[in-house]
Parts: structure tokens; C-alpha cells; sequence
């Protein structure tokens, strides 16, 4: 069958002969390497190492999958973390160790696969093998005997049932022959095979996890992923410099990005109000957008948690939403210096969210204010608010207020969610002089210092997007589903040979004997054979229906 | 309506664990017997025990269907309670998941009788009902947006169908361990305490049923992989991204791929795959409980 040496069905090897030949050369060493690295054990302990090498990105946190997490880590295990980090313990799925198992296993899967293949195609076109002398050595046997009709009549019934059950035949004669044990009485034969497509299924199976590794393997380097905050009202323009973040991969190009917009209209969250287990517990995500592809008409469309929104060829994922207070700033003749909405991040299943807002001109010194915003205010008996609900009931804007340098005119990067305030002064808020600013909906206040007065005009909310391409998607699926295909084929279909052999007695009469071989697993080679019997005995008259 | 259904979910579950208790027990001394009957006698005794011991072990199966019936109402309420399919937190993947198992031994017992797995897939189930019925309890609450897909219906169904043929694919790998053991000690014509194998498939046949079983199991499983992708790419944006649950997944698949290849090779078949079909099974375990339970990942918000 062509497979690896040390496979069951495979003739073993004859080990003598190995050891009196020990001078094997160059390319001798080469082709006992290779066949060691496409040998069925091979395999199978690179198979067990890969599931081995796996485990450990389960226990540490991946760069991939949990950035955040693996900072954490270097926090929390300062003298181990670096350790891990140099076994590249964080990255496993893209380390060096790991992808060697993957790729040497991919490469001893098609070097065993190849030969097969070729070997496969010769057997699709060969006979099926000569009708072996003694049928009833084989695993399954029946016999049965027949007056009344001639060793060609019976051969022919045989012939056409085996044909009916799709089965590749040919017929094959035997004169009388051998001595004592090993006589054997002239015979006509037929010999009859099917299941090729088992093997078939075999290396579709194989094959097709080689396309899944490929296709995966360009995905990443020819797509993207980018993600995006913005509140109800405020549009997307798809380009770089709109994205908060952005990953290319490897071969990307950023001039393909299709250009479109998305605005947001509206965000709407239902919260469970009836069952009392899981009040306030978020049950429908709803973001409707108009988009526009340009050149084309505008379209009103939803995107929601499991119903991404598919368009010019990019795919769109409701991830994350929050609240985005809309605050107006203006210095203390009233002009307007400042009024946006601004994305706060929630802090907790209530919503409690946090956000910052950044004036470097237009007061008299530089201002941030870190804001606390409770969607349904409450107060603790220490006397901090928290929220407790996370609809917008009754909703209150708290700010902590700092003057001094924002560290904005560095060039340094700073994020939009944090204030470094080592160089600035706390003016209002827990442990400063002052009281925190506390607003409703509508209301204002005077900045400290006489800096200029805050507003609260209300409150919006935003969602972020993540929006990506992966043009092999659809060829990962495609070969995924190969592969589920071919292991259905490779593993229930039975591949299995059978032979009737005639013979004719000296009283006249005819015995049929019948036969099968599995090749693979098959427990139903037994009932085959015994079936093939009763049709033979049916088609020649022998048995009532 | 809700309260009640569910409060009737709850009864209906813990008769139906009762019921599974007598039928354990009486699996148990099913199997104790045919040791008791392997003491070096005449065929004669043997052939005097035969009915007996079927008598135990058939109404245990009578038990285990009824156990069933009950199990299998008990999920239905709580899926009807819930508005939705039972199985979307810690509880009531158990739930189902044993009664699936539960299924899927009883299916396989029309085709092969397997009444001697009885013990373990009754000790199994009562096993894990009972730390789900009193340590992962939860009320009734609605699906979180991310959870509302049609795949959380099919990708979690096949994924614990797959599990069903893995668990009877251990008991029958363990079986055939035991059983190669007695062979082998049987050769040698010395004592061993296995003697309650005697009237069980040789470990030549208990691997090729373990075999057959797993191959399904493994076949649901690809389906499960490919399925969660599909929904992990609707839901997360991404197809895979090694979250602790995919890893895990991959890891079964890898071992039970694994298992298969060590079947056609030489010198893994037999007790070498038996003990890889173990540790499938053990992984599966582990995924289902540990990494569902310890482990931080994109799956756990699935509640418990």
C-alpha cells in the first residue's frame, strides 16, 4: 500500500539485512533519515509533541490573545517573567519551538502522504490482485454448493452481484496444480475490490490540512485588523489615520483599503428588567449605522454581537460600547474652549466609567480633568457614589480637576484614557482642596481657581468596532471542511477484497467458494461475505425470496 | 411558570440521579458476580450462573433508561424554563452532557451489548451531576448577546455528543487494559484479582469496539472545531486565536489524532493506544471542568 514501513498493514521490515549493510554513505544517511522522519512513529510522537508544546500557552498568558494579561504577568512575576519571556513563552504559538513541531510534522505528513498518492493513482488503474489459492485461510469464508448448473453459469452470477455492489472485478483462472498439502483443484475465480475511495478520503483528508496550514499562514500576511471608538452621531472614515489602532500584516497595503464610511446613528442596549436573578444584565447589543460605500448610495444597516456587518469586502464587529459624555469647557469671559463627547471606559457591570479630558490652550494654565461618570448615581456608606444600575436612569458626571504641564509638548504618544499627572497640581477632588465637581444632565460649575466653568450637556454612547480582513478565510474554511469530508470517506467506508472461486466436482456439481480481506479496520467484513452468499444462492435459484 | 418549571427541573434531576444510584450498585455486583464465577470450576457452575447474572445486570439497564427518561425531562424543563437550549452555563452543560453520555450508552447497547460499562458510565454521570447539581447551581438567566447564535445550539450539541463516544471510548480503553492484563497473567497461569473480566470481549475486541467509538467521537470533534471557528469568526472577529478553550480543543484533537495513527502502527497498537485514548478522555475532562472553571479565556463568561 505504499505506506510508512512500520505501518500495521505493511510487511516488517527485515532487520538482518540492515545490520549487514552499516556503510551506508551520504546519500545513504539521507534516505534513512527521511524515511525515519515519514515513518508512521514519527509522526504520531510529533503529533503527541505538538499537543504537549500547545499546553503551556494555556497557563501563561499570550501576547496574541491577552496583551494585557501578559503585562500583568511581568508585574506580578518579576524575576520569572524574563526567564519565560526568553523561551518565548508568551508568543508559544508563533515561537520557534512550536512551529518546528508543526513543520517538521508537515513535512513527515507529506512525504508520507506523496508516495501514497502515486501508489493510490496505480491502484486505481490496476486489476483487482489474483485470487489467492486457499480461500478458506482468509479472515471471512462461506461455501456453497450448487446442482444443476456449470462452473461458468455460476461464475457469471457471481460476476454480476459483485458488479452490482460496486465492485471493481476480474476474473482470473486456475488449472489444477501442487502436490500433497498444496494440491490444489482447477478453478475459475473472480476477484473483486472496493473502497478506493477510503484511501481516497485518506489523502484528501491529509492534503487538505496542508491547505488549512497555507491558507492560514498567507491570512495573516495579506490582511488586517483595526479597531475604532466613536459615539452615537460621530462617522468612521476608513483610512489609517482613523484607526486607534491598527495591525497590517506582513504584505498588506494600505492604499487597499476599501474606501467607506460608517456612522453611527444609534446604539441601543435592553437590560433584563423582569427575571429578579439578572436584573440589569445587558440582553440585546444593537449599533444601527448608515454606511457608504464611496460612489454609492448611503445604507442604513445593524451590527450586532453575533451578526458582524460584512462590507467592501471588510468585516465589521460590534466588540466594545460605552458612555461618552458630552461636556462643554469655556474659559471665564464664557467663551466655548472645549464641547465634545468624550469615550469613558466602564469600570464595572454597572458602567461606572472613567475618562479624561485634556485642555492645553485656551485657560490660563494647562487643565485635565479625570472624570467619573454613574450612569444611576448611588452613595455608599462612606459617602462614594458608585452606580447601581447600568442604564442611564439618573445619570451624575463627576471630575477630579489638575492644573500644571499635561506633558503634551514632548512628541511623546500618550493615550487618550490616561492623565500622567506627576507635573500637574490636584485642585479638586479626594485628598486636594476642593470638593469634587459634581454635575447632573444640564447643570454647570465653576472650574477652581477661577480657571472657567464645566458643563454636563448630556450623555451619548459609543461602541468599538474591530474591522478586518482576512482574504484566506475562505479557503481555511474550504479546506477545513475538505479535511472534515475525507475523514468521513477514510474512516467508514470499507475498503475490502473479495473472491469467489468455482470449482467442479467429480459428481457434477459446482462449489462456490466465497471470501473477503479487509484492508483497514472493518467489522462489517463478515456480514459482506455471508451477504455476497445469500445473493449468489438468490441469483441462482438455490433460496426463496 | 419559569420558577416552577425550573423548581420541577430540579426534582426530576435528582430522582433521576437516585435511580442512577441503584442502577451503579447493581451494575456493580453484576460485574462482582462474574468474578465470583471465575473461580476454577466446571463449566457447569458458569452455565448455572448465566441467567442470574443477567437478571442483575438487565434490570440496572431498565434503571439506567428510566434514569434517563427522567434526566432527559429534567433538561427539557429547564430548556423550556429557560426559553432556550439547556446548555448554556457550567449547570446545564453537565446536565446534558450526562445525559448525552447517558444516550449515547444506551444507543450503543442496541448494536453491542456493553451492559458491563454500566458501573462506569453510571458512576460517571452521578459523579458529575452531583458536583454540577451542588456546587455549580445557578438560577435561570438570559443568554448574554454573545451567547445568542444558532451555533451555540449546534457548535456545544456536537461538541458534548462527541464527548459521549469519548467517555464509553476511555471505559472500553480501560477495559482492554485490564483485560490484556488478565490475558497475559492467564497465560502465565497466575492469580490475578481481574477475574470479573472473564465473561467480557477479549481486549482484542474491546479495543476494536473502544476504536469504532472513538472514531465517531473524533469525527464530531473535527465538526466541533470547525464549527466553533465559524462562530468565533461571527462573534470575536477572528476564526482562532489560541483563547484557552481553542487551545484545549486543538490538544483533543491533536491526542485523539494521535490515538488513531498509533492504531496502524506498529508496536503502538494495543495497550500503547489504550493508554492514548485515556489520556483523550482525561483531556476532555479537564477542558470540560478545569479550564472551564480556572482558566481566564474568551469562553469563560459562559458562566458557571
Amino acid at each position: 500500500m505504499s505506506r510508512p514501513s512500520d505501518h500495521i498493514d505493511s510487511k516488517p521490515v527485515d532487520v538482518d539485512a540492515k545490520i549487514v549493510n552499516p556503510n551506508l554513505g551520504v546519500v545513504g544517511w539521507l534516505r534513512w533519515f527521511w524515511r525515519q522522519l515519514t515513518s508512521m512513529r514519527t509522526a504520531l510522537l510529533l503529533l503527541l509533541l505538538l499537543a504537549i508544546a500547545a499546553v503551556p500557552g494555556s497557563l501563561v498568558p499570550q501576547r496574541s490573545s491577552d496583551p494585557n494579561g501578559v503585562s500583568q504577568y511581568f508585574v506580578d512575576h518579576k524575576d520569572t517573567a524574563p526567564i519565560l519571556d526568553q523561551f518565548q513563552m508568551f508568543d508559544v504559538y508563533s515561537s520557534a519551538w512550536f512551529s518546528a513541531i508543526y513543520l517538521l510534522l508537515f513535512i513527515s505528513l507529506i512525504g508520507c502522504v506523496l508516495p501514497r498518492t502515486k501508489h493510490h493513482i496505480e491502484a486505481l488503474q490496476a486489476q483487482p490482485p489474483v485470487t489467492p489459492a486457499n480461500l478458506v485461510r482468509l479472515p471471512a469464508y462461506a461455501k456453497i454448493s450448487v446442482s444443476g448448473k456449470s462452473a461458468e453459469e455460476v461464475l457469471e452470477a457471481a460476476r454480476a452481484v459483485l458488479k452490482s455492489d460496486r465492485y471493481r472485478v476480474a476474473r482470473y483462472d486456475r488449472a489444477a496444480g501442487g502436490k500433497g498439502k498444496l494440491k490444489s483443484e482447477a478453478a475459475i475465480t473472480v476477484s473483486a475490490e472496493r473502497g478506493y475511495m477510503r484511501e481516497t478520503g485518506n489523502l484528501i483528508f491529509h492534503f487538505a490540512l496542508v491547505g488549512v496550514l497555507i491558507a492560514v499562514g498567507f491570512g495573516g500576511g495579506f490582511g488586517f485588523a483595526g479597531q475604532r471608538a466613536f459615539y452615537e452621531g460621530q462617522a468612521f472614515t476608513n483610512s489609517l489615520i482613523a484607526f486607534d489602532s491598527f495591525n497590517p500584516g506582513r504584505f498588506f497595503d494600505s492604499s487597499t483599503l476599501p474606501p467607506y464610511t460608517i456612522q453611527l446613528d444609534k446604539f441601543t442596549v435592553v437590560y433584563e428588567e423582569k427575571n429578579s436573578n439578572a436584573i440589569g444584565q445587558p440582553v440585546d447589543f444593537t449599533a444601527d449605522v448608515t454606511t457608504q460605500i464611496k460612489g454609492e448610495e448611503p445604507q442604513k444597516q445593524t451590527i450586532k454581537v453575533n451578526e458582524p456587518l460584512r462590507i467592501a469586502g471588510t468585516d465589521v464587529y460590534l466588540l466594545g460600547n460605552g458612555y461618552a459624555p458630552t461636556v462643554t469647557i469655556r474659559d471665564p469671559e464664557g467663551n466655548v474652549i472645549f464641547t465634545d463627547s468624550v469615550n469613558f471606559l466602564p469600570q464595572d457591570n454597572n458602567l461606572t466609567s472613567l475618562g479624561v479630558i485634556k485642555l492645553p490652550d485656551g485657560l490660563a494654565e494647562q487643565v485635565g480633568l479625570i472624570g467619573f461618570l454613574y450612569p444611576t448615581v448611588s452613595t455608599g456608606h462612606s459617602g462614594a457614589s458608585f452606580s447601581m444600575y447600568p442604564d442611564l436612569i439618573d445619570p451624575q458626571l463627576a471630575f477630579d480637576v489638575y492644573s500644571g504641564d499635561l506633558g503634551l509638548d514632548e512628541g511623546i504618544p500618550r493615550s487618550v484614557y490616561a492623565l500622567d499627572t506627576e507635573d500637574m497640581t490636584k485642585l479638586a477632588g479626594r485628598n486636594s482642596p476642593l470638593e469634587a465637581i459634581e454635575l447632573k444632565p444640564g447643570e454647570s460649575a465653576e472650574l477652581p481657581d477661577g480657571l472657567g466653568t464645566v458643563t454636563f450637556d448630556g450623555v451619548k454612547r459609543f461602541v468599538s468596532l474591530d474591522i478586518h480582513r482576512d482574504p484566506t478565510q475562505g479557503w481555511v474554511l474550504v479546506f477545513a471542511l475538505s479535511a472534515l469530508g475525507g475523514l468521513l470517506i477514510s474512516l467508514f467506508i470499507p475498503r475490502r477484497r473479495m473472491w469467489v472461486s468455482v470449482t467442479e466436482n467429480a459428481d457434477g456439481s459446482v462449489t462456490a467458494e466465497c471470501a473477503g480481506l479487509a484492508r483497514g479496520d472493518d467489522p462489517t467484513l463478515e456480514g459482506a461475505v455471508i451477504a455476497l452468499k445469500d445473493k449468489l444462492e438468490r441469483a441462482l435459484g438455490l433460496t426463496r425470496d | 411558570m419559569t420558577d416552577t418549571l425550573s423548581q420541577y427541573s430540579v426534582l426530576a434531576l435528582y430522582s433521576a440521579m437516585a435511580i442512577y444510584a441503584i442502577a451503579f450498585v447493581l451494575f456493580t455486583l453484576d460485574l462482582a458476580k462474574g468474578a465470583s464465577s471465575d473461580a476454577p470450576a466446571g463449566e457447569a457452575t458458569k452455565v448455572v450462573v448465566v441467567p442470574e447474572r443477567r437478571k442483575l445486570a438487565r434490570v440496572a439497564m431498565s434503571l439506567t433508561v428510566l434514569g434517563f427518561v427522567l434526566q432527559l425531562a429534567a433538561t427539557l424543563m429547564r430548556g423550556f424554563a429557560a426559553s432556550r437550549v439547556p446548555w448554556a452555563n457550567m449547570y446545564e452543560f453537565a446536565m446534558t452532557g450526562t445525559l448525552i453520555i447517558v444516550g449515547v450508552f444506551l444507543l450503543v447497547n442496541l448494536k453491542w451489548d456493553m451492559k458491563f460499562l454500566g458501573s462506569f458510565v453510571t458512576g460517571l454521570v452521578l459523579l458529575l451531576l452531583g458536583l454540577a447539581a451542588t456546587r455549580y447551581y445557578v438560577e435561570i438567566v438570559p443568554l448574554p448577546p454573545a451567547l445568542q447564535s444558532y451555533w451555540l445550539v449546534i457548535h456545544v450539541f456536537v461538541a458534548t455528543l462527541a464527548t459521549g463516544f469519548f467517555a464509553l471510548g476511555f471505559a472500553l480503553s480501560l477495559m482492554q487494559l485490564l483485560q490484556t492484563k488478565r490475558e497475559s497473567a492467564a497465560a502465565a497461569q497466575e492469580k490475578t484479582r481481574l477475574g470479573f473480566l472473564t465473561r467480557l470481549p477479549d481486549s482484542v475486541q474491546l479495543e476494536n469496539y473502544a476504536y469504532r467509538l472513538i472514531i465517531i467521537g473524533f469525527v464530531l470533534w473535527t465538526f466541533t472545531l470547525i464549527a466553533g471557528a465559524i462562530w468565533a469568526e461571527k462573534a470575536w472577529g477572528r476564526y482562532w486565536g489560541w483563547d484557552t478553550k481553542e487551545v484545549w480543543t486543538f490538544i483533543i484533537w491533536t491526542i485523539y489524532a494521535g490515538y488513531i495513527h498509533a492504531r496502524s502502527t506498529r508496536g503502538w497498537r494495543g495497550t500503547r493506544s489504550a493508554w492514548l485514548a485515556m489520556v483523550g478522555f482525561a483531556a476532555v475532562m479537564f477542558n470540560f471542568t478545569v479550564v472551564n472553571i480556572f482558566f481566564k479565556g474568551l469562553h469563560s463568561y459562559s458562566g458557571l
